[in-house]
């Protein structure tokens, strides 16, 4: 039975009666144990710097060649923080709220309160550091909305919000580095975990096994090596690239997450995965990846289609009458600033009636001509120019726009080649987060007894869906202000655990697999690509476990994962060798655990006969065509326990909204 | 932080590069005005070289001066030996060099090439300091004329042997090159100094950028004006 | 924008590690799309000499969107190929036209050495950080953070500063291989903020201090470094950096 260990009593008492009661290390035994964080992007680095300062010994490990370039880093768009600086009555109960809403009431309310709470110390802590974040002229710091949110709570560094915070929170672990408190392990991945039942005075084992190491490969020399740690954080980021096209890093992987579940950590919600609409369209079979555009262009752009199928004519040939802004004809009251699943489900389901643009017909208009002319008016106003021309109100209001959204447009034209000041951005949706992940209780801690998941690493705070500028939010407040306390909670009892040897035979053992897995896979000497391979599985998630999912097709995508599967372990090429630096065999290693998370996706998304937040099924929705979620049946989390290979076992866990009550969303 | 160790940091010997380079930049108006001097028979051609010859006593009888001189021998010295170290050591902080050079896709030539043109200069030093510094300070007995203005005491006449020297058209296109090499690495040198000594807001930047140029270029002219006025006999003897 | 297919003609560095010698091979690749990224015609390649039972070509990369600071290519005699204010991974082949020659090499430095083909190891760089590229403030310590009043130009200064991706392109083009850029970048970020005060003198001395110590050039200010920085960090930081180490040298006690 899956036990949360959310604590009891008022919710918005929950976080401070924890941390009233916890168990404390004190500061002599906190040198004594030692901590592994694997990932070093705004969680990991986060919890590397505290736990460093705290006292505990901590061992870091990356794959990139330094730790600030987790992909965090290329968050543009803001941290939301019930700060209510504005004045706009924000607070702490909304953010909780809103997120809880947003995310469609598939989230833990106890998790979700706790986020909003420390969101504040974030920022606090984050401008300490010295991160930039923009400021008004008045020396204060500056906020916009973000997401459809109806107050501004979002603090934002330009476009480079994930870069600035990543930074801070990089400066802060390479000093605990400096100070000798965290070593760091960069071109390090991690490929398995080792786990070890405590033995009791007698020398016999007794109880669960515990999560003691893990085993990594240095990515420079080939070579593996056993690490020990008394507690094990998993910092490893989200799975979007199971798609192959996502707008994640190339490196971002499951492997991490994917060695945990299958010694025995649950995975969460793996079919909830956030499509972003507003991403760089494929342009070809050569794509390796998508680029966002941040979600803030929808503030002023306007999306349309033609109204006529198979419109071949350029975008400004067509007249006003024969154009369709479907998200304002859909959804009056939002309009373009609808959600994020709403809108990319919208472009979808265009582009499949056949209204799509473009050369490939997959993507549709992003439209500024109406906000340069509405922008060029406004100015024309403030400068009392009476009576001005076309040309003139559009000079003015090319000004505005450059000024807002200029870095975005030029990235956009460097990308296709197109001058978005001329003609409409194509815009299509692309897999950009994945809210399910391990599955974690209140203290981060997986059902494995001391591995921990932090981060997008872990299912807990977005339900179903995540709001635009909340996973730095989570990521940080993992790492700085959660994990501090619910680790001492558990190192409390270890304090006794004396350092287990690496020449222990669970290490052995662990080593010994990792290694004949790494052989297995460089001896098959097959004849199709890595690559190729990846490609294929993307193609078949994208088109059967994507924006809309059904029971056949979810069907029909096991089977051909399976089938994947066996042709991957059978018809893989690997060159090169294994002593050595070869990021083909680290891609393979990636890819096989793909392809198997991509089977469980499938199953998850098959049992959860409902629509909710960015999992829809196409059997759950209502009479106009949106999103059914189903609370009678499927107010739940459902953890997968992996019992063998393509056999998992569902544990839900129920989820008890005592404060948000569930409504169903609606943005009419 | 000792001093020892401020000065040889990478920055330090930086500095170090920066201020000699501006105490040589202070020398190079004051060279230039004394030899200014030499003009003074455009205005009145009875002057003869007598105001240069003046100053250039002035300049050599004054001890304060001479203690100067020490100073700048030791600026010149600096300013060479940590230029040659440092653009060695530079050098050989890239052992395994570019197949296709970045050439001038990332700036100008000359701001790549001080220390070609700081060597072209040295030479250039060496010829001048034989043509003119060892005849008047040291070799001044078997070298050097005498003359005498209003009565005075004698006083050496360098002016008659620029005359001497700049009659010859090869030593002319010596010092052009001479001071073309100069106008170039001052181009840089410049504003490279204050910028190097922590100038860094723009409208003193956009100043010394400003002046720089206009100086590197106004004072190698002047400079180049006085050999091609002496071999063209604008400034001459009667 | 029309699209075309180019053939080109590839001369990239191969070195199987930081131990043996490196060549050039060359490399003959066809029907490249103008609209590839040069990186996605690199995975071309590979892809095919893969296929052909070679080793395929190893580079840093990983987000793709020019904001990591992984990818490290030396195109055509310059840091991240022809484009302005640009990393490798955004540069697009509609760059280069049918029959062209490029010529890829590593980051040439000292202190990056090669670890293979087009990887170079670029540690150093957090080595100075760790001398002193940070804000002492341990978690939990902050005070509400608008109780500080930053004036609004300053603090976008320093997020100017603060926008460098620690690519290295600035050494890779300084014919001094000098990381001064990279370190005036960082010393000018914090020393511009009030958080970064209390620190101020000692941080540019260490990471001065570190930065020769990890065998970097000095800085003579040819300003390739800004010519070719993907984030536009302007040499002006170098001269905040020489005037923060003066008063840092001649004021403190130590």
């Amino acid at each position: 039975m899956l036990n949360s260990k959310i604590p009891a009593g008022q919710l918005d008492l929950k976080w401070t009666d924890y941390k009233g009661h916890c168990k404390l290390v004190n500061p002599a035994n906190k040198r004594k144990l030692e901590v592994i964080i694997v990932g070093t992007g705004l969680a990991g680095a986060s919890a590397a710097a505290s736990l460093g300062e705290l006292g505990y010994k901590v061992k870091a490990f990356c794959f990139q060649d330094s730790p600030r370039r987790a992909h965090s880093i290329a968050a543009q768009g803001g941290i939301n923080a019930a700060k209510n600086y504005q004045n706009d009555g924000d607070s702490v109960f909304r953010l909780f709220y809103d997120t809880i809403k947003g995310g469609d009431y598939r989230a833990r309310e106890a998790n979700v309160h706790r986020l909003a709470e420390v969101s504040a110390n974030i920022i606090d802590q984050c401008v300490a550091q010295g991160v930039p974040l923009a400021r008004e002229y008045g020396g204060l710091l500056s906020n916009r909305s973000f997401g459809g949110t109806q107050v501004q709570r979002t603090f934002y560094a330009a476009g480079q919000t994930g870069q600035q915070l990543l930074i801070g929170a990089y400066q802060a672990l390479e000093r605990q580095v400096a100070l000798g408190n965290v070593t760091m392990y960069t071109r390090h991945e991690m490929l398995d975990v080792v786990l070890i039942k405590d033995k009791d005075k007698a020398g016999n084992e007794v109880g669960e096994a515990k999560c003691r190491g893990i085993v990594v490969r240095n990515l420079i020399t080939g070579e593996l090596e056993r690490h020990f740690g008394h507690a094990v954080l998993l910092c490893s980021g989200g799975y979007g690239n199971v798609f192959y096209l996502s707008t994640n890093a190339m490196g971002s992987n499951v492997t991490a997450a994917w060695k945990a579940h299958r010694k025995g950590a649950y995975f969460g919600n793996p079919c909830y995965t956030q499509i972003h609409p507003t991403c760089i369209p494929v342009s070809g079979d050569h794509q390796s990846k998508l680029t966002l555009m941040s979600e803030s262009l929808r503030n002023d752009g306007r999306i349309w289609v033609p109204k006529k199928q198979g419109d071949n004519r350029k975008p400004n040939e067509i007249p006003e009458e024969e154009r369709d802004y479907y998200l304002e004809r859909r959804y009056p009251a939002f309009g373009n600033l609808v959600p994020r699943d709403v809108a990319s489900r919208a472009a979808k389901e265009r582009c499949d009636a056949g209204y799509g643009v473009g050369s490939s017909k997959q993507a549709v208009y992003l439209d500024y001509a109406n906000a340069i002319e509405r922008y060029g008016k406004i100015e024309c106003g403030k400068l009392g120019i009476s009576n001005p021309s076309a040309e003139v109100i559009r000079k003015h209001g090319l000004d505005v726009v450059k000024e807002k959204y200029g870095n975005l447009f030029d990235m956009y034209e460097k990308i296709t080649g197109e001058n978005p000041y001329e003609v409409p951005m194509r815009i299509y949706p692309a897999v950009h987060y994945t809210m399910g992940g391990l599955w974690v209780d209140y203290e981060l801690m997986t059902t494995v007894p001391g591995l921990y998941a932090l981060g997008e690493a872990n299912f807990s705070d977005h339900g179903a869906n995540r709001l635009g500028a909340s996973a730095l939010m989570q990521g940080l407040a993992d790492g700085y202000f959660v994990i501090p306390y619910t680790i001492g909670n558990y190192l409390a009892d270890e304090i006794s655990t004396k350092a287990i040897s690496l020449d222990h035979p669970e290490f052995v053992k662990t080593e010994k697999d990792v290694r004949d897995r790494i052989e297995k896979l460089m001896n098959i000497k097959g004849s199709q690509s890595v690559e190729s391979f990846h490609k294929r599985l993307g193609k078949i998630m994208w088109d059967k476990c994507g924006m809309a999912r059904n029971e056949k097709g979810l069907q029909e995508a096991i089977v051909e994962i399976q089938q994947l599967k066996k042709e991957f372990w059978s018809d893989v090429r690997i060159p090169g060798g294994i002593s050595e630096m070869n990021p083909e065999l680290d891609k393979a290693n990636r890819v096989a655990d793909f392809i198997e998370l991509g089977e469980l996706m499938c199953k998850d998304a098959l049992n959860r006969k409902e629509s909710c937040g960015g999992h829809f099924r196409e059997e759950s929705q209502t009479d106009e065509g949106e999103a059914a979620r189903n609370d009678a049946q499927f107010s739940y989390v459902s953890a997968w326990e992996f019992k063998g290979e393509s056999d998992w076992q569902l544990h839900p866990e129920a989820l008890n909204f005592e404060v948000a009550k569930p409504t169903q969303r609606s943005y009419k | 932080m000792k001093w020892s160790e401020f000065f040889t940091s990478s920055v330090g010997k930086k500095l170090v590069m920066a201020f000699t380079g501006l105490f040589l930049i202070s020398f190079l108006i004051v060279h230039a005005g004394i030899n200014a001097c030499i003009w003074a028979d455009l205005v009145d051609s009875n002057d003869n070289g007598e105001m240069f010859n003046k100053a250039a006593h002035f300049m050599g009888a004054s001890y304060v001066i001479r203690i100067m001189e020490i100073g700048l021998f030791l600026g010149f010295f600096l300013h060479i030996i940590q230029g040659y170290m440092l653009e060695f050591k530079n050098r050989a902080r890239r052992k395994q060099g570019y197949q296709v050079a970045m050439g001038s896709k990332g700036s100008a030539w000359y701001r790549k090439s001080m220390g070609l043109l700081g060597t072209l200069i040295l030479l250039f030093l060496i010829i001048h300091i034989q043509d003119f510094w060892i005849p008047s300070r040291i070799t001044y007995a078997t070298t050097l004329g005498e003359v005498t203005y209003n009565n005075g005491a004698p006083i050496h006449d360098v002016f008659t042997k620029m005359l001497v020297v700049f009659s010859s058209g090869w030593v002319v296109v010596i010092y052009l090159l001479g001071c073309f090499s100069l106008c170039w690495h001052l181009l840089h040198g410049f504003q490279s100094s204050f910028r190097t000594v922590g100038v860094h807001n723009k409208k003193y930047v956009a100043m010394a950028k400003g002046a720089g140029i206009f100086f590197s270029i106004f004072i190698s002219v002047v400079f180049a004006l006085m050999p091609i006025s002496i071999y063209y006999g604008w400034v001459n003897n009667n | 924008m029309e699209h075309y297919n180019m053939n080109l003609t590839l001369k990239v560095w191969r070195q199987k590690s930081s131990k043996e010698q490196g060549r050039f091979e060359t490399y003959q690749v066809s029907d490249i799309s103008s609209e590839m990224s040069f990186l996605e015609m690199i995975d071309v390649l590979n892809e095919r000499l893969i296929k052909e039972g070679k080793d395929p070509i190893a580079f840093d990369h990983d987000c793709r969107e020019g904001i990591c600071g992984a990818c490290s290519m030396y195109i055509n005699g310059r840091p991240h190929g022809p484009w302005q204010a640009n990393t490798t991974c955004q540069l697009h082949m509609r760059a280069y036209k049918d029959g062209d020659t490029i010529v890829v090499e590593p980051w040439r430095a000292n202190s990056f050495p090669v670890i293979k083909d087009l990887v170079v190891d670029r540690t150093a760089f957090d080595r100075i950080v760790q001398a002193g590229g940070y804000i002492s403030v341990n978690t939990g310590n902050a005070v509400d953070a608008n109780a500080m009043l930053i004036e609004k130009d300053k603090a976008d200064a320093a997020f100017a500063a603060a926008a460098c991706i620690g690519c290295g392109a600035c050494v890779a083009a300084c014919k001094n291989s000098s990381a001064m850029l990279f370190l005036s970048a960082k010393v000018s970020h914090l020393a511009l903020l009030p958080q970064g005060e209390p620190e101020r003198k000692s941080r540019v001395l260490n990471m001065v201090q570190q930065m020769d110590k990890e065998g970097f050039g000095s800085c003579t200010f040819t300003e390739a470094c800004e010519a070719v920085c993907p984030k536009e960090i302007s040499v002006t930081n170098i001269s905040r950096l020489n005037k923060e180490y003066i008063i840092a040298g001649l004021t403190e006690e130590k």
